[in-house]
């Protein structure tokens, strides 16, 4: 994807800070918003899902008496008016009370955390793949642009980027755990070793279907910054090209990778799930699917408000970074 | 620069999709056995004896599913292609073109849009309501749609302050015809660039759904499908998921490398910069 042009440089501001901060709180409020309407779009599942209220909160198959029926509308609140269900439902999640889950009878939050480890893990562990295997690739490529290895790499980008992370993760279980039996076939293992061992064919799944972005991305980036004037004065000067590429065009060229981030990470969490099903890991998003598959409502609203709330927090987090990392967008509230 | 020659990479691309077209359109016509005919004394069977790639979990012939696979796989992909760059062309033109009130709010919802992650949500959606391949396909639609409004809108901020476009203005032309008569013609390769781009990602997204076993209805030969069903095969018969498999990444990387090159070259013709 085109990297955005950031327009000629503003006058600079007098209180920069003030502003920074002005802007910061501004897009809080916004992206606070985003995140109200999301809650409330997630609510609506209970109605949206077919058959009534009810019949979404009890196990599938059984047949609950009146008095259990009773028992639902009131711990519910079926009675009261949607609105009004909504706000006591905001009121609980807020404090990360969703229920309990229809199927298990196990608290929504409980389920969470117990899932949320194995899926920081091998997010974390995909991140360090993705980030620094795209920088590296896409340098590598800007530098040599135009030539044989940049070409090859441009295509390697584009079928990482065309490649679902399930369909990536079933070639690298078929090649290193089936033909050749080096990781094991699927699980998340016990104990730390063990379990850093088992996520090491899902991370290398998930993290190159976000690779190939990132390399794209300061591909682009990159040699936009060596065509650059200080990048000719660097190198007239006599630093040598190690000093040249790393210090100073790749600096720059990182703005665009770093904005991109969120964005990544929307796509990340989308690739989890079908990495956590592809390999059999028990984290959150196979705690997701599995919830989907068998219409458990309170575990679908739980797990999808957490991670719409990571998505939240990483935009925002972001719109900082930018500012911070792009003197040139001060003042003017993050992108144009 | 325009380049004379194509490259390599784009014509093997081509050829592969000229293959899935084939596949596409004859479908089942091509297959060597019925694809839904179960032989359930051989589930799960290696290639060989009468079926080149062997069965899967319900003994159902591999090669005939992949090739019956296309049809269903692609078909989806290809309406949220249409559908979003439709919505994107009209939404983005108008934005740019229009600039003030109009644009303001558009680009609000198009940040939201971005922000949301689309397979995500279109699982829980479908799922949830028990709506299916339909939902799916139409909150993809509705998803996909910001990123081509941003592009197009920014296409048609640049090429707003262009001669021509002046030029319809002074003759006094509607904003409507100077849109439909002069912009939408110098926007038309990117346009297809950006139906290419949403082709890839959809056909992407529809196979993951499927895959997750909410996309396809069950007993669909659908590429996604396959491979969900057939995941505990991969020792027994290595051919019914990635047979599949690879079907899905060839096609998608051969639709994105025809999408780049497109853009490519118009970019470097100075046509339009998104």
């Amino acid at each position: 994807m085109p990297a955005t042009s950031v327009a000629a440089a503003p006058p600079r501001a007098p209180h920069a800070a003030l502003r920074v901060a002005l802007a910061a709180l501004r897009r809080t409020a916004a992206l606070v918003a985003l995140l109200v309407a999301i809650s409330f779009g997630v609510f609506a599942l209970f109605d949206a899902a077919p058959g009534s209220a009810v019949e979404s909160l009890i196990a599938p198959g059984s047949s609950p008496s009146p008095e259990q029926i009773a028992a639902i509308e009131r711990r519910f609140n079926l009675d009261e008016p949607f609105l009004e269900r909504y706000v006591h439902w905001l009121g609980g999640a807020l404090t990360f009370d969703f229920g309990e889950s229809v199927r298990t009878r196990q608290p929504v939050s409980t389920a969470i955390s117990e899932r949320l480890p194995v899926t920081g893990l091998l997010i974390a562990m995909s991140a360090v793949i993705a980030l620094a295997g795209g920088v590296l690739l896409g340098v590598i490529a800007a530098v040599r642009k135009g030539g044989k290895l940049d070409r090859a790499l441009t295509i390697f980008a584009v079928a990482g980027v065309s490649t679902p992370a399930f369909a990536s993760g079933l070639l690298l279980l078929y090649a290193f755990a089936v033909l050749t039996a080096v990781f094991p076939p699927g699980g998340a293992g016990e104990g730390l070793g063990d379990r850093l061992w088992h996520l090491v064919l899902p991370s290398i799944a998930l993290g190159l279907s976000t690779l190939g972005f990132v390399m794209r991305l300061t591909r682009a980036s990159m040699a936009d910054a060596l065509g650059q004037d200080y990048v000719t004065f660097a190198r007239a000067k006599g630093l040598s090209r190690r000093t040249v590429i790393g210090r100073y065009a790749l600096r720059n060229a990182l703005v665009p990778v770093l904005t991109a981030t969120s964005l990544i990470l929307t796509y990340v969490l989308t690739s989890t799930v079908l990495v956590e099903v592809a390999f059999g890991i028990p984290g959150l998003g196979d705690l997701l699917v599995e919830a989907v598959r068998t219409r458990d409502v309170p575990v679908v609203q739980g797990v999808t408000l957490l991670m719409a709330a990571a998505v939240v927090a990483m935009n925002a987090l972001m719109e900082v970074a930018y500012v911070v990392a792009d003197p040139r967008t001060r003042g003017r509230g993050g992108r144009s | 620069m325009k380049r004379s020659t194509t490259p390599m990479s784009v014509r093997v691309a081509l050829g592969f999709l000229v293959v899935v077209a084939i596949l596409v359109v004859l479908g089942g016509l091509l297959a060597p056995h019925d694809p839904r005919a179960q032989d359930l004394n051989l589930v799960g069977a290696p290639p060989g004896d009468g079926h080149l790639l062997g069965t899967d979990n319900l003994g159902r012939d591999v090669l005939s599913r992949i090739i019956a696979g296309a049809r269903p796989a692609v078909v989806g992909a290809a309406l949220v292609a249409v559908g979003a760059v439709l919505v994107g062309t009209l939404l983005g033109t108008l934005a740019g073109f229009k600039r003030g009130r109009v644009d303001a709010v558009i680009s609000r919802i198009v940040d939201v849009g971005i922000a949301v992650p689309a397979v995500l949500v279109a699982m829980v959606v479908a799922g949830v309501t028990g709506g299916g391949y339909a939902i799916a396909v139409a909150i993809l639609i509705v998803l996909f749609a910001p990123y081509d409004v941003r592009f197009i809108r920014a296409a048609t901020l640049e090429q707003r302050g262009r001669g021509y476009i002046e030029a319809a203005r002074t003759l006094g032309r509607s904003d409507r015809a100077i849109i439909v008569r002069h912009l939408l013609p110098n926007l038309r390769p990117l346009v297809l660039t950006y139906a290419l781009l949403d082709f890839a990602y959809a056909l992407v997204a529809l196979t993951s759904l499927s895959f997750l076993g909410v996309g396809s209805p069950p007993g669909s030969s659908d590429w996604g499908r396959m491979l969900g069903e057939n995941l505990s095969l991969l020792t027994l018969n290595a051919a019914a998921t990635l047979g599949p498999a690879l079907m899905l990444i060839l096609t998608a990387t051969s639709i994105n490398l025809v999408g780049d090159w497109i853009q490519d070259r118009f970019t470097d013709d100075g046509m339009a910069r998104a």
